[in-house]
């Protein structure tokens, strides 16, 4: 495998296993799976509930140690097991972005500081902080509530706002959790073009895990997960 | 963009209603100190007013403040034959409550020394000082008399001829100023029939001794008035105020009269110090261990706001986590808030404290170097209360925000 600058590989996993709990109450979620996504790359993770796919994604966006396994992204190794071989909060605010079932919003601040203070932590100045949100709210299409608190949006536009905020840093890795579960099929499948968009558009890698087999012609590439093991891949559904 | 700031904004009610209960206790801590100046000020306001050089009293007491003290009145002309005495006046205090219109009056009676003194050192705010030997009074404020009243004690009528304003006692009563005479008479009034019965026990003790059988004219004597009968000694004093001389030497006098053995020497600081240990001292150290008490009280109020403010956020703080927030943002948005918190309830405890001090029934006084202290209460109680609730947001895991 190669690990040098030149890589076009955006994240690689290597025999992740993740075990829960131990002796009796032992539950093997992940057992050996190893897959990469190349830069650009779209990618779907299907599965019925409790196949292990939340495990997986937690996994590489290194908010959830793997039992075993190695973790690269971006060329880097970035876990050993459970064993960081980096500064893992450095490493998602620079590289990683999050979006969850829920928008997870942080409720104290309108949806234009949402996405700010993902580039203020990562030490973007306050106005240009500002400005680069209010650019991203508008690519989003809810500019116009960008004054608005979290409460006040809709669950579809709070999950535009939230897309905006996985977006701020530009990523090199979105993680999307079930993004599209609380949206109704329309609004899903504007989320998920918008992925498509992005990574096109800015040569992140998305990895969606979805349970809507209609947007799936949007993804570059698809696994189906079960028992923490990882099938085969179905690739190009999309052009 | 300020975290702690934003956060606030959206729990403004909570926040504020918070920063009032803190702002109370607060100024209760403030009060505490203020009402321990008052009383230490109070304790030696007479004494600081007066400005004697020294004060005789009794042998072997403290003075009259601190206990009775009673020395004869014509100590004063003795002591005016020292050498450097410039001025001697002798000095009557006492309580005492009587019912005036049906309402009980109490009050410190102090002895000025017609005519020689008539209280023209008294801070008067309104009228004037005493004018003539009897029947003239000035009062304090807070007895709640006013100017040309006229109240009964004893078997005399007294007008109020001038008020002061915060003359109290160390027992926190108001004073008031008579002629040394008429507070004698305040204080030792006795009634028509415990006179006649005084002077009969006169009579019959006279009677039944060899020197009032010899000489019945003499039980004649006994049986008049005690102040025409040479064998009493007049009321007595409770101490002499002395001022020494321009260019005379005070250790020198104060030395000449100490070593008479018949009375105490205590100088103005001596005196100072004397009512401060002695009356203030203990209600001092009570009041400060009140105030260390509500000082702890706050920490752990303002402790438990800021862990449960940090408690509600747990998930925007997992949030914060996962998108790699570092630990000073975090801790930062905790003391921020505890900070604004103090600040605004130091601000609270200073503004309320300034209109209901004034209204408490004893001095509350606060020094600018109270507020100083009050701050820095402020700052450490601040931070030791966001310790709580950050250790609380450091043990968050950024996969919390999933649950
Ligand atoms: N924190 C945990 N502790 C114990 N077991 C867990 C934990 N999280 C997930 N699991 C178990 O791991 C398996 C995979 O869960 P998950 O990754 O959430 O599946 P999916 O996202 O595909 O529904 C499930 O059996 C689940 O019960
Ligand atoms: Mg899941």
């Amino acid at each position: 495998m190669n690990h040098s600058t030149g890589d076009i590989r955006a994240v690689e996993v290597c025999n992740l296993t993740k075990i829960y709990g131990s002796g009796n109450t032992e539950v093997v979620a992940m057992k050996d799976v190893s897959f990469d996504v190349a830069k650009g790359e779209v990618m779907a993770l299907l599965g019925p509930s409790g196949a292990g796919k939340s495990t997986l994604l937690t996994a590489i966006g290194l908010i959830n140690p793997p039992t075993s396994g190695r973790i690269f992204i971006g060329g880097q190794p970035v876990m050993d097991s459970d064993r960081a071989l980096v500064n893992l909060a450095a490493f998602r605010r620079k590289h990683l972005g999050f979006v969850f079932q829920k928008a997870n919003l942080i409720a104290f601040l309108s949806a234009v500081q949402n996405v700010q203070i993902a580039l203020e932590i990562n030490d973007v100045a306050p106005r240009a902080a500002r400005k680069r949100a209010m650019e991203l709210l508008d690519y989003l299409g809810v500019a116009d509530r960008a004054k608005n608190l979290p409460d006040a949006l809709s669950g579809g536009q709070q999950q535009r706002v939230a897309v905006a905020r996985a977006l701020a840093n530009q990523p090199s890795l979105i993680l999307a959790d079930e993004p599209t579960a609380a949206l109704d099929s329309g609004r899903g499948r504007q989320v998920m073009e918008l992925f498509r968009k992005v990574a096109r558009e800015r040569g992140s890698a998305v990895i969606v895990v979805t349970h809507d087999h209609r947007s799936l012609d949007v993804f570059d590439r698809t696994y189906e997960m079960e028992d923490g093991r990882l099938g085969a891949a179905s690739i190009g559904h999309s052009a | 963009m300020n975290l702690a700031a934003q956060d606030i904004r959206q729990n403004i009610g909570r926040f504020v209603l918070t920063a009032l209960g803190i702002g109370l206790l607060l100024m209760l801590v403030l009060g505490m100190g203020g009402i321990y100046h008052g009383l230490s000020f109070e304790a030696t306001q007479l004494v600081d007013q007066i400005g004697a050089d020294f004060w005789a009293v009794q042998k072997d007491t403290r003075g009259p403040f601190a206990e009775i003290s009673r020395l004869p009145a014509n100590l004063k002309f003795r002591l005016l034959a020292v050498p450097g005495v410039q001025s001697a006046h002798s000095f009557v205090s006492h309580t005492v409550q009587r019912e005036v219109q049906g309402k009980p009056l109490r009050m410190f009676v102090q002895g000025l020394d017609w005519p020689d003194d008539r209280g023209g050192w008294l801070r008067l705010v309104a009228g004037r000082p005493l004018a003539q030997g009897h029947y003239e009074m000035i009062a304090d404020k807070i007895i709640g008399l006013d100017l040309g009243d006229k109240i009964l004690l004893g078997k005399d009528i007294y007008t109020v001829v001038g008020l002061t304003g915060g003359m109290v006692s160390s027992s926190g009563d108001g004073m008031a100023f008579f002629s040394a005479r008429d507070a004698m008479d305040v204080q030792f009034d006795v009634s028509g029939e415990t006179a006649r019965l005084e002077r009969a026990a006169r009579r019959a003790r006279t009677a039944s001794q060899d020197v009032g059988r010899l000489q019945p004219e003499l039980l004649e004597r006994v049986g008049g008035p005690s102040s025409t009968l040479p064998a009493l000694a007049a009321p007595l004093v409770s101490a002499i105020l002395v001022n020494v001389a321009p260019g005379a030497d005070l250790n020198t006098v104060v030395a000449t009269v100490s070593a008479w053995p018949d009375v105490t020497v205590h100088t103005h600081e001596s005196q100072r110090q004397l009512l401060l240990h002695g009356n203030v001292d203990r209600a001092r150290r009570q009041l400060g261990l009140f105030r260390v008490i509500l000082v702890v009280v706050s920490t752990i109020i303002m402790a438990l706001i800021i862990y449960t403010l940090t408690l509600d956020k747990t998930h925007d703080i997992a949030m914060l986590k996962l998108m790699g927030a570092r630990h000073r943002v975090i801790a930062g948005l905790i003391l921020q808030q505890a900070l604004l918190l103090g600040a605004l309830g130091y601000g609270i405890a200073c503004y309320i404290g300034q209109w209901l001090f004034p209204l408490f029934p004893r001095r509350v006084m606060i020094a600018t170097t109270d507020l100083w202290v009050l701050a820095g209460i402020v700052l450490a109680i601040s931070v030791l209360a966001s310790l709580l609730g950050i250790a609380q947001a450091m043990r968050v895991e950024p996969n919390k925000v999933l649950s």
